[in-house]
């Protein structure tokens, strides 16, 4: 069955061209299925199919608006005001508007996903074969594609098949695009509910592309011991000509690998990779090298340490082409979706495109063919290396020094800074020649440049940053795992009971941008915190990047410490951004194969299973972008609490719980229907935490279920509390709300927690067999 | 001393209904003691800046003595009051505090009804900006006073940007006028 597989048949059929017979008609693709599941609920559920399991949630865990913007400029009646309880023009008010820009927000992560899958999809289709087989474990997965499964209900074998899920994504992201249209939606949690839609189609949307590309380009395939990778400004010996790669979309990366290979040119050519094209690139081969995440862009490019740089989608700076004009390094552009302003070179010889870059008539070229790309990076890089013999902008310490006794000491670049660094302090310093305080802010430094921006001596004062630091930046080579991909079902199995029951303590995705309050080095320490604890850590993007950017006394990173298998005390990396369903789906699978719950379109059914009892948390430290707001969102509708760090307060709008309401924190219990009170669990289903300290001790707090057992419920209270007491330096205060009978207790601590309970009047409480779902009760006979 | 209306990130602009600029403090004083419920609220920066001898925490912690104010400490502060024998402060985070400062039902930490005046101080600047929006949006009744350096537009009342010794001044004045010494 397919969600549009209209198929025709007549024996006879009239019309005034004539008499058609035996007439087959076929509209849309029918896929042919051999799948025996019986077909669930909501196959492809349209924008409002879930919506009474979106306000169950929404009503619990309220929306807290935090407005960015007092104003709506979306149409010309605007400005509107909005403060308050005035209304716009159109009539909406500011809980709407703040959500309609999450779901604007939620819009564009989703739509960038999916029409990456798009491209990926139809480019592998048309480079390899439409039939190549999915094949994302081989024997060791035999749900190659679980939350595709869980939303369409479709089981895709082959790379075909995933364009009815493609389909599907982009007619859902049109309609709950066109919903945030001036007098479209007026409710602020029907917008909600569209946002938790457009994080599950955006689910969708990654898992395909990243199924196509781990199928069809050969990445690991659910590897647990996925090769170590090298990582750091020293990864790579940039004395030869020196390819960078940033983005996310891999083909043009490969087109280099490819026609190195092809030329016996490895080895004589260094490919390095920014973003999570490094994370795919690393994947498709031992030769690329990763630089670092997201941030590590201007002070690479600036370096002069890349002779060339290709740049494919998404997060990939605006200004790349202006910054590597300044370093003499050409550029080629390989997505329609980032063409810089550069002339269509595809159809041209490539010859021609190789010598106008090689003898700079053109700072660039966009090329929209990967192979072609690949050819012409890499003949260009042969030549342009040695004529730019790696060229930098970087200062030179007396440059500084010299600059740095003009400073006003302004504060101009401070106040433009999103961490607040104390640029004109380090200035002062400088100016008596020390560095060391320019040396101390890289490691805090997003690298964003607004610095530079804001300078009204135009001082380029992220390049004296990284000049103050770059002696130990040039040493910096890390090791990191490269992406592993899926999840096994094997894994599923032996793992499923253990985190059900609450005896490993939690699943915590550490995930995201690298816009970090305090340097990444906060991820490894949060990482390792939890991996200690026998925490299965996973981890995907920039954050995957980060952690592994932090050595111990021996040199070594946590890639190389912890095991990379989905068990307790793992660290895994699944990969690129569009690894992030393998987490989702590693959740998805626990209620699939552990609780042969059924899978197949049964998404409020599964999702009420993972809130439920599946302790998993995702924490996305730096989450900066649009993509991660969608990626977010879509954790969100299949039950699992997601914490942003604190500049992720300015997405404008948290989903927090109350526990000092007790009324919401009733369930069913699906053996007796009787709806019961089983504590704030989990608390909140989305918010900003200040400081890590505090995200470690959510992170801990959040695993806790309704299900737990008491002896899990006992593990995870011990690691809150002792998180809490060590961090904060006191007991939580909450405790007798998630101590449900005495057995919950942890045995060490039990004489203290019992004189809590008296003081707060505790009464034990049962521990049912949760569900939010009605139709989940199962009746006894003669009700 | 800078006396505008500026916000200290320098693309943090609010508006129309922006923070009323705290010219004397002697007026915070005042409204702290008129006053029915006021609440400190105090973040993780409290305890770090801004100098050895101007610390934020240090300031609360005499405000509260002084004229009885509860503190909710957010982040994980808490240990910091705690290390300086204050150990009063109910500990929550930032998120959840402006969460329920927001909602005009909520009977306060002491369950006898709302809050009037919310005094801040010490989370980072933008996420300390946008709860004061939240707030400036969608409480009601609740009047809202940052005290760190800077201006902050979301706020009722804010200081303007201030040196660190502009601002020690000014949060003296406000503490001895309530008492405090
Ligand atoms: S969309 Fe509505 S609120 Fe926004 S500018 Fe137009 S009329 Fe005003
Ligand atoms: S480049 Fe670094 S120091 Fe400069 S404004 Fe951005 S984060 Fe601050
Ligand atoms: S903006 Fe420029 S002049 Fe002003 S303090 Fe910073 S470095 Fe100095």
């Amino acid at each position: 069955m397919s969600k549009k597989g209209v198929h025709v048949k007549v024996d006879e059929f009239k019309t005034d061209v004539g008499l058609f017979k035996n007439l087959e008609l076929s509209i849309g693709r029918i896929v042919e299925e051999k799948w025996a599941e019986p077909m669930g609920p909501t196959p492809f559920p349209e924008i409002t199919t879930l919506r009474d399991w979106d306000m169950k949630l929404l009503q619990r865990y309220k929306p807290f608006y935090l407005p960015f913007c007092d104003v709506c400029c979306l149409c010309t009646f605007g400005k509107c005001d909005l403060t308050g309880d005035k209304r716009g023009a159109c009539g909406l008010n500011m809980a709407a508007q703040q959500s309609r820009i999450v779901l604007l927000a939620c819009c564009i992560g989703a739509a960038t996903h999916i029409a990456h899958a798009r491209h990926l999809v139809e480019h592998l289709m048309e480079k390899y074969d439409r039939n190549t087989p999915l094949n994302v474990g081989g024997l060791n997965i035999d749900i190659e594609a679980p939350v595709t499964r869980l939303v369409c209900g479709i089981k895709a074998e082959r790379l075909k098949d995933l364009e009815d899920a493609l389909e599907y994504c982009e007619k859902q992201v049109t309609h709950l695009l066109s919903a945030t249209h001036t007098g479209q939606e007026g409710s602020n949690l029907d917008f909600e509910s569209k946002v938790l839609h457009a994080g599950m189609v955006d689910q969708v949307g990654m898992e395909i592309a990243d199924l196509a590309q781990i199928s069809v380009l050969g990445f690991p395939k659910a590897d647990p011991e996925a090769p170590l990778t090298d990582l750091g400004f020293a990864a790579a010996d940039v004395s030869k000509p020196t390819i960078l790669v940033i983005g996310h979309n891999v083909p043009s990366s490969v087109g280099i690998i490819d026609y190195l290979t092809d030329k016996g040119l490895l080895g004589k050519v260094e490919v390095v990779g920014i973003c999570c094209t490094a994370h795919d690139i690393t994947r498709y081969s031992s030769m690329a090298k990763i630089v670092g995440p997201i941030s590590w862009q201007l002070r690479y490019i600036r370096s002069g340490l890349a002779d060339l740089i290709v740049v494919d989608e998404q997060c990939i700076r605006a200004d790349a082409l202006v910054e590597a004009q300044k370093v003499k390094a050409p550029v080629i552009a390989s997505s329609p979706k980032n063409c810089l302003g550069l002339e269509n070179r595809t159809e041209n010889p490539s010859e021609q495109v190789i010598s106008d870059l090689v003898e700079g008539k053109v700072p660039g070229a966009l090329i929209l063919n990967p192979d072609k790309v690949g050819e012409v990076a890499v003949e260009t890089v042969l030549k342009v290396a040695p004529k730019r013999n790696k060229f930098s902008i970087i200062p030179k310490k007396e440059e500084i020094i010299k600059d740095a006794q003009e400073c006003t000491e302004c504060n101009e670049c401070m106040r433009a800074c999103p961490n607040n660094m104390p640029i004109p302090k380090a200035m002062k310093a400088a100016a008596k020649g020390d560095l060391n305080p320019l040396a101390d802010i890289l490691e805090d430094c997003i690298g964003c440049g607004r610095c530079d921006s804001a300078c009204p001596n135009d001082f380029p004062l992220h390049s004296f940053i990284v000049k103050a630091g770059e002696e130990q930046l040039l040493k910096e080579k890390f090791k990191m795992r490269v992406g592993r991909g899926a999840i096994q079902d094997v894994e599923i199995r032996n793992v499923g009971g253990p985190i059900v029951l609450g005896e490993i303590p939690g699943v915590v995705a550490l995930v995201g941008c690298a816009n970090y309050p305090k340097g990444g080095k906060e991820v490894a320490e949060i990482a390792e915190e939890f991996a200690k604890r026998r925490f299965i850590v996973v981890t995907s993007g920039c954050a995957a990047m980060s952690m592994a950017m932090v050595k111990d006394e021996e040199g070594k990173t946590i890639y190389e410490k912890y095991p990379g298998a989905f068990d307790a005390g793992g660290i895994l990396n699944v990969g690129s951004c569009v690894s992030n369903p393998h987490i989702a789906g590693a959740a998805i699978k626990i209620a699939s194969i552990f609780a042969k719950r059924k899978l197949r379109a049964n998404y409020e059914e599964i999702a009420d299973y993972i809130l439920n009892r599946v302790g998993a948390v995702g924490l996305a430290w730096g989450a900066m972008s649009q993509k991660a707001a969608s990626i977010a969102s879509g954790f969100w509708r299949l039950g699992v609490p997601v914490i942003v760090g604190p500049h992720g307060s300015k997405y404008r709008r948290m989903l927090l719980g109350r526990k000092d309401i007790d009324e919401d924190w009733y369930v069913y219990n699906a053996r007796t229907g009787e709806k019961v009170y089983v504590g704030p669990t989990p608390e909140h289903l989305f918010t900003a935490a200040e400081t890590k300290e505090e995200a470690m001790v959510l992170i801990a707090k959040l695993c806790m279920r309704p299900n737990d057992t008491s002896k899990g419920r006992a593990v995870k209270l011990t690691h809150y509390i002792d998180l809490h007491k060590r961090l904060y330096s006191v007991m939580p205060d909450d405790i007798h709300l998630y101590v449900r009978n005495q057995a919950d207790i942890p045995i060490t601590m039990k004489d203290e927690i019992l004189k809590i309970l008296e003081k707060k009047e505790w009464k034990e409480m049962g521990i049912p067999d949760p569900t939010l779902l009605p139709r989940l009760i199962r009746k006894t006979k003669g009700e | 001393m800078g006396v505008k209306e500026e916000p200290w990130q320098t693309a943090e602009i609010a508006g129309p209904k922006k923070a009323l600029l705290i010219l004397k403090p002697e007026v915070v004083a005042a409204m702290v003691k008129k006053a029915k419920r006021p609440l400190i609220v105090v973040g993780h920066l409290a305890a770090e800046d801004y100098s050895e001898d101007a610390k934020m925490i240090d300031y609360a912690i005499r405000m509260s003595n002084a004229a009885g104010i509860p503190v909710v400490a957010t982040a994980h502060v808490v240990s910091e009051f705690i290390k300086r024998g204050f150990s009063s402060a109910t500990h929550m985070p930032a998120m959840d505090i402006g969460d329920r400062l927001a909602d005009s039902e909520w009977k306060g930490l002491d369950g006898n009804g709302p809050y009037d005046l919310a005094l801040f101080m010490g989370l980072p600047y933008y996420m300390e900006f946008v709860i004061l929006s939240g707030l400036k949006h969608f409480s009601t009744n609740l009047k809202t006073i940052s005290l760190d350096r800077f201006y902050n537009p979301h706020a009722s009342w804010s200081f303007p940007n201030l040196s660190i010794k502009d601002w020690k001044d000014n949060i003296e004045i406000i503490v001895n006028k309530l008492g405090g010494n």
